[in-house]
C-alpha cells in the first residue's frame, strides 16, 4: 500500500523502561526544576522528542485522551501514539489528560483542562518540548519540593509565560502541571511552583 | 527476662503448613474433589461467583475448597484472581426475556403467559433434617414434563409496560462506556449502574438485612415480587475487529424484578416503579434483597425522603463489600502497639491531671 | 541484673535480590494498573495533601493490611531499588515480613532492614528515627485517608469541605478536647495541614512522628487501598500539626530511655516483662536501636 506508515518502535522492555521513565517524571514533579533523564534508545517520529515519546509510552493509554499541538501532528506521530499507547487523540486541548506541544506551538495555558476545586486532579498535564534545559539561569523556582530555590533556564518560552504561570498557580488546587522536555532531559513545574524571573542570586 | 519477638518469617511459614493440614482434615476421610463441590455445594459456588464477580464454577469450587468452606474467604480468593485477568471489553446486555427458564414465579398475577414454573426450590420443603440423606447414596430422579416449558415467557414487568403502568426504562445506549466499579473509584452521588454493580458484588447478609429493614418501615417501598426467574442466558460480545456481537457462552443467572408502588409527583403520574436484582447462578435470596435495596436507593430519583439506612447511598455502598469489610475488621488483629503506646501516654497524663485536681479540693470551681 | 536478649542483630541486614516468581508481572500489578496508579501519584505530588481517587485493585493480601501501600510500592519500585518494610517501626513484625516476602517474590528486588540502605521504605504506623534523605521514598499504608471522616462520615460532604477549605469542624473538635480535658487528646493520626492548604491524615503514626514529616527531604507517598485514595507530600514541604496559639502542638515524651540502647530521643514501646506488670521501654524502631548498640551505646537493661 502506498500510504503505509512506518511505525517507529516503542520500548524494548516496556515493563522496566516504563518504570524508569515514570520514576524520572515522578522525581521531576517532586523536585521542580531538577533535571532528570529518561533512558536512551527511543527513536520516535519527528518532531516528537525522545522525552515526550517516553512520557507517553510510560503513562498514556486508552484512558487518557491526548492532545497534540498542530505542529506535532503528522501521520507518523499519530500512528506512533495510537499504535503503542492506544490513546484517543482529541481535538480540544481542554479534553486532554495529556497535551504535547513545542514551546512555539504551546496554546494559552488556560485553554487546557484546569480541574475543579472538588476534583483538581482532572486538569491536563502539559508536555512542552523545548530546545534546552539547564539547572541555572533566569528562572527562580520556589515551593513544595524545593529546599530553598532552584534555578532553571528554558530557552524559547514565550515572554508572557511566567505571568500565565503565576495566574495558573493562583488557581490552586486547580491548574495545569508542566513537564518540560529537551531531548532525553525532563524537568517539571507542578502547579504549586512559584516562578520568578531574575538574575542569579 | 525480655526476649524480643522475632522470626516472623518462620512463624508465617509454619502457620501456613498447619493451615494446609487443617484444611485437609482427617486423612482417613476421602478428600473433596472440585466436581463434588461444584455439583453438591452448587449454591455456595453460585454465591462465591456472584460476590467474587467471576463466572467460573470450577475456580469458585477450588476457592471454597481452599478456604475450608469459608465463603467470604473464597470470594476474596476469587476476587484476587479476577483482578489479574486481562479485560477485553464489555459484553452486550443480557437478554433475560430470552432466558432458557428453570424457574419462574410471579407474586403479582395468578397466572400469566408461560405460567408459574416452580423449578427446584426450598420454598415448600418442610425443614426437617433428612436422616436418609445422612446415610448417603441417594440418587433421586425428577420427572420430565411431557410438553416441556412454554416457549414464550415474557417478563412480568414488560406486561405492565404495555399498559404504561410501570416506569419506562430506556436502554442506556448513549455510547458512553459503562462505569466499571472494579476499575474506578466510586463517586457520590453514584448513578444506578454503579449502584447495581456494587449491590451485585455486595455481601448477601448485608443486603438481606438492609432489604429486610425496608420491609419493617425503614424506607418502605411497598414491594411486590413481580417476577423471579432463574435460567440460562447467552453472553454476547462484539470484538472490535468484527464489529458485530457473537455468542461466547451461556451462564446461569437469577433475576428479580420488584414492583413498587409510587403515588406520583408533580411531574410524574402515579405508577409502579422498579427494583432490580441480578446474580450469577441461583442466588434467589440475594437477588430479592438486592432488588429491595436498589429500589430503596432510588428514593432520591423519585423525590422521596431519604432517611432510612437502606436509602443512604454512601452508607449502603461503602459498606456492602465483604472483602473490604472483612479485611478492615480483621486488620484489628495486626499489631497496633505503637498507637496503643501513644494512647497510654495520653491517658496516663490525663489521669495525673485528674488526680492532681482531686488532691487540691478547692481547685474545683 | 536481668538477662536481656536484645533485638537480635539483624543477620538479614541487606538481602540480595532473590529469584522472581514466574507467571506474574514484575511487582505483581499489570502494566495498565501501574499506569493508572502512576498517573494518580503524579497528580498527588502536584496537589500536596489532596486525596486522589484511584481504581484500587484487589490484592492477594486483605484490605486493611497494607493494600494501598503495596499498590503504591508496586507502581514505583524498579529492579534497582532496595526495599525496607516496617510495621510498628520494626522489620520483623509478621505483616512487615509478609509484605517484604511479597515484593521479594514478585519483584525480585533486594530488601534490607537498614534504613540508610533503603531506596523505598514502606511503613505502617511509624516514620524511622534515622532522618531520611533525598534519595529515598517513604510509602505509608493508610487505613482511613480522610482526616475529617470521624467528624463527617460522608465522602460527598468531606469532598466539599476540602474544596472550600472549610476546616472549622476540625478546629472545633480539637478545641472541644481542650475545653474538656485541658489538652488535645489525639495521640496518633494527628491531623496536619500540608503547605498551608489541605488538612491531611498522616496515617496512624504517633504524633511523635509528625514533626518528621515537615520539610522532609524524602518524597512521602500515601496509599489507601480499601478507600481507593492516594496522596503525597513532596520533599521540603511544610507539614504543620494543627494546634492553637495557647495550646501548641507537643509530642510524647518518656521519663525512661531505651533499656537496650539508651536512646533518649526515640519513640519507645512499652514491654510487659512479668505477670506483675513490670514494664520496660525499648525503641520501637528496631533498626535504629540496633545501629546504636552496634555503635557502642547501651541502655540500663530495664527493671531488675
Amino acid at each position: 500500500m502506498a500510504d503505509t506508515i512506518d511505525i517507529r518502535p516503542g520500548f524494548a522492555d516496556p515493563v522496566i523502561e516504563s518504570q524508569q521513565v515514570f520514576r524520572a517524571v515522578l522525581d521531576a514533579m517532586a523536585r521542580p526544576g531538577r533535571i532528570q533523564s529518561v533512558p536512551d534508545g527511543l527513536t520516535p517520529p519527528a518532531p516528537l522528542a525522545v522525552g515526550s515519546a517516553a512520557f507517553c509510552l510510560a503513562l498514556a493509554d486508552h484512558d487518557t485522551p491526548v492532545w497534540l499541538a498542530p505542529g506535532l501532528r503528522n501521520p507518523a506521530t499519530l500512528a506512533f501514539l495510537r499504535f503503542h499507547c492506544g490513546c484517543p487523540i482529541v481535538e480540544e486541548p481542554e479534553s486532554a489528560a495529556f497535551a504535547i506541544a513545542d514551546a512555539a506551538g504551546l496554546p494559552a495555558l488556560d485553554s487546557f483542562a484546569m480541574g475543579s476545586d472538588a476534583w483538581p486532579e482532572t486538569s491536563t498535564t502539559v508536555v512542552v518540548q523545548v530546545d534546552d534545559l539547564q539547572e541555572r539561569g533566569p528562572l527562580r523556582l520556589t515551593g513544595p519540593g524545593i529546599e530553598t530555590a532552584h534555578r532553571l533556564s528554558v530557552p524559547g518560552l514565550r515572554p508572557g509565560l511566567p505571568d500565565e504561570w503565576e495566574a495558573n498557580r493562583k488557581l490552586f488546587p486547580c491548574g495545569v502541571d508542566l513537564v518540560l522536555v529537551a531531548g532525553r532531559r525532563i524537568a517539571a513545574l507542578p502547579r504549586t511552583t512559584t516562578v520568578t524571573v531574575g538574575a542569579e542570586d | 527476662m525480655y526476649v524480643a519477638v522475632k522470626g516472623g518469617d518462620r512463624a508465617i511459614e509454619n502457620s501456613q503448613k498447619l493451615l494446609a493440614e487443617e484444611r485437609r482434615g482427617d486423612p482417613r476421610i476421602p478428600e473433596l474433589s472440585l466436581p463434588q463441590i461444584q455439583e453438591q455445594m452448587a449454591l455456595g459456588v453460585d454465591r462465591v461467583m456472584t460476590e467474587g464477580s467471576l463466572y467460573d464454577p470450577e475456580l469458585a469450587a477450588l476457592a471454597i475448597k481452599q478456604a475450608r468452606g469459608d465463603l467470604v474467604e473464597a470470594i476474596f480468593l476469587l476476587r484476587a484472581y479476577r483482578t489479574t485477568l486481562p479485560r477485553f471489553g464489555a459484553g452486550e446486555p443480557l437478554d433475560t426475556a430470552d432466558m432458557a427458564i428453570r424457574r419462574r414465579i410471579s407474586a403479582t398475577y395468578k397466572d400469566l403467559p408461560g405460567g408459574q414454573l416452580l423449578g427446584g426450590s426450598f420454598d415448600y420443603t418442610h425443614r426437617l433434617l433428612d436422616f436418609a440423606l445422612a446415610a448417603g447414596d441417594e440418587r433421586p430422579v425428577a420427572e420430565i414434563a411431557p410438553d416441556g416449558v412454554e416457549a414464550g415467557m415474557p417478563r412480568v414487568v414488560d406486561i405492565l409496560d404495555h399498559e404504561g403502568l410501570i416506569e419506562f426504562e430506556a436502554p442506556d445506549d448513549d455510547g458512553e462506556p459503562v462505569f466499571d466499579l472494579t476499575r474506578e473509584s466510586p463517586r457520590y452521588p453514584a448513578d444506578r449502574a454503579a449502584r447495581l454493580q456494587n449491590l451485585a458484588r455486595g455481601d448477601e447478609g448485608w443486603l438481606l438485612g438492609l432489604g429486610y429493614s425496608t420491609q419493617r418501615g425503614y424506607g418502605n417501598n411497598h414491594p411486590f415480587a413481580g417476577e423471579i426467574r432463574v435460567g440460562e442466558v447467552a453472553v454476547e460480545f462484539a470484538p472490535e475487529e468484527l464489529g458485530f456481537p457473537i455468542e461466547i457462552g451461556e451462564i446461569t443467572v437469577t433475576e428479580c424484578q420488584m414492583i413498587n408502588q409510587f403515588k406520583g409527583s408533580a411531574s410524574v403520574p402515579p405508577q409502579f416503579t422498579r427494583g432490580y436484582g441480578l446474580t450469577f447462578g441461583h442466588c434467589e435470596r440475594k437477588a430479592m434483597a438486592m432488588a429491595l435495596v436498589d429500589r430503596a436507593l432510588r428514593a432520591r430519583d423519585f423525590g422521596e425522603a431519604t432517611e432510612a439506612p437502606a436509602q443512604d447511598e454512601e452508607f449502603v455502598m461503602a459498606h456492602s463489600d465483604n472483602v473490604e469489610a472483612s479485611g478492615f475488621v480483621q486488620h484489628l488483629k495486626l499489631p497496633h502497639y505503637v498507637d496503643f503506646q501513644a494512647e497510654l501516654v495520653t491517658v496516663r497524663a490525663l489521669r495525673r491531671k485528674a488526680e492532681a485536681a482531686e488532691a487540691i479540693p478547692d481547685a474545683a470551681e | 541484673m536481668p538477662t536481656v536478649i536484645p533485638h537480635p542483630t539483624a543477620s538479614t541486614a541487606t538481602a540480595a535480590a532473590p529469584q522472581r516468581l514466574e507467571g506474574y508481572n514484575f511487582a505483581y500489578l499489570d502494566e495498565q494498573t501501574k499506569r493508572m496508579i502512576r498517573r494518580a501519584l503524579l497528580k498527588a505530588v502536584a496537589v500536596p495533601g489532596y486525596q486522589v481517587p484511584f481504581g484500587s485493585r484487589e490484592m492477594p493480601l486483605p484490605y486493611g493490611w497494607g493494600t494501598g501501600g503495596i499498590q503504591v510500592t508496586a507502581a514505583v519500585i524498579g529492579p534497582d531499588d532496595t526495599l525496607k518494610v516496617i510495621d510498628q517501626g520494626a522489620d520483623d513484625t509478621t505483616n512487615a515480613v509478609n509484605i517484604r516476602r511479597f515484593f521479594a517474590k514478585t519483584a525480585g528486588v533486594a530488601t534490607t532492614d537498614r534504613t540508610v540502605d533503603a531506596s523505598i521504605i514502606q511503613t505502617r504506623h511509624r516514620i524511622p528515627e534515622t532522618p531520611l534523605t533525598e534519595d529515598q521514598i517513604l510509602v505509608y499504608q493508610v487505613p482511613i485517608p480522610e482526616p475529617l471522616r470521624q467528624l463527617e462520615p460522608r465522602e460527598a460532604e468531606t469532598r466539599k469541605m476540602h474544596a472550600l477549605e472549610e476546616y472549622g469542624v476540625m478546629h472545633v473538635s480539637l478545641y472541644e478536647d481542650i475545653a474538656k480535658f485541658g489538652r488535645i487528646t489525639k495521640s496518633y493520626n494527628y491531623p496536619v495541614r500540608v503547605n498551608g492548604r489541605y488538612v491531611m491524615a498522616p496515617s496512624p503514626i504517633p504524633k511523635f512522628d509528625n514533626p518528621k514529616m515537615d520539610r522532609m527531604p524524602a518524597l512521602q507517598l500515601f496509599g489507601a487501598g480499601r478507600e481507593k485514595r492516594l496522596y503525597a507530600v513532596p520533599p521540603y514541604t511544610e507539614v504543620k500539626s494543627l494546634d492553637f496559639e495557647d495550646h501548641p502542638f507537643e509530642v510524647e515524651t518518656w521519663e525512661q530511655d531505651c533499656a537496650l540502647c539508651g536512646a533518649g530521643d526515640s519513640y519507645l514501646d512499652e514491654v510487659i516483662v512479668d505477670d506483675k506488670g513490670t514494664r520496660m521501654f525499648v525503641c520501637s524502631d528496631s533498626d535504629y536501636c540496633r545501629e546504636r548498640r552496634e555503635a557502642g551505646h547501651q541502655g540500663d537493661g530495664g527493671p531488675a
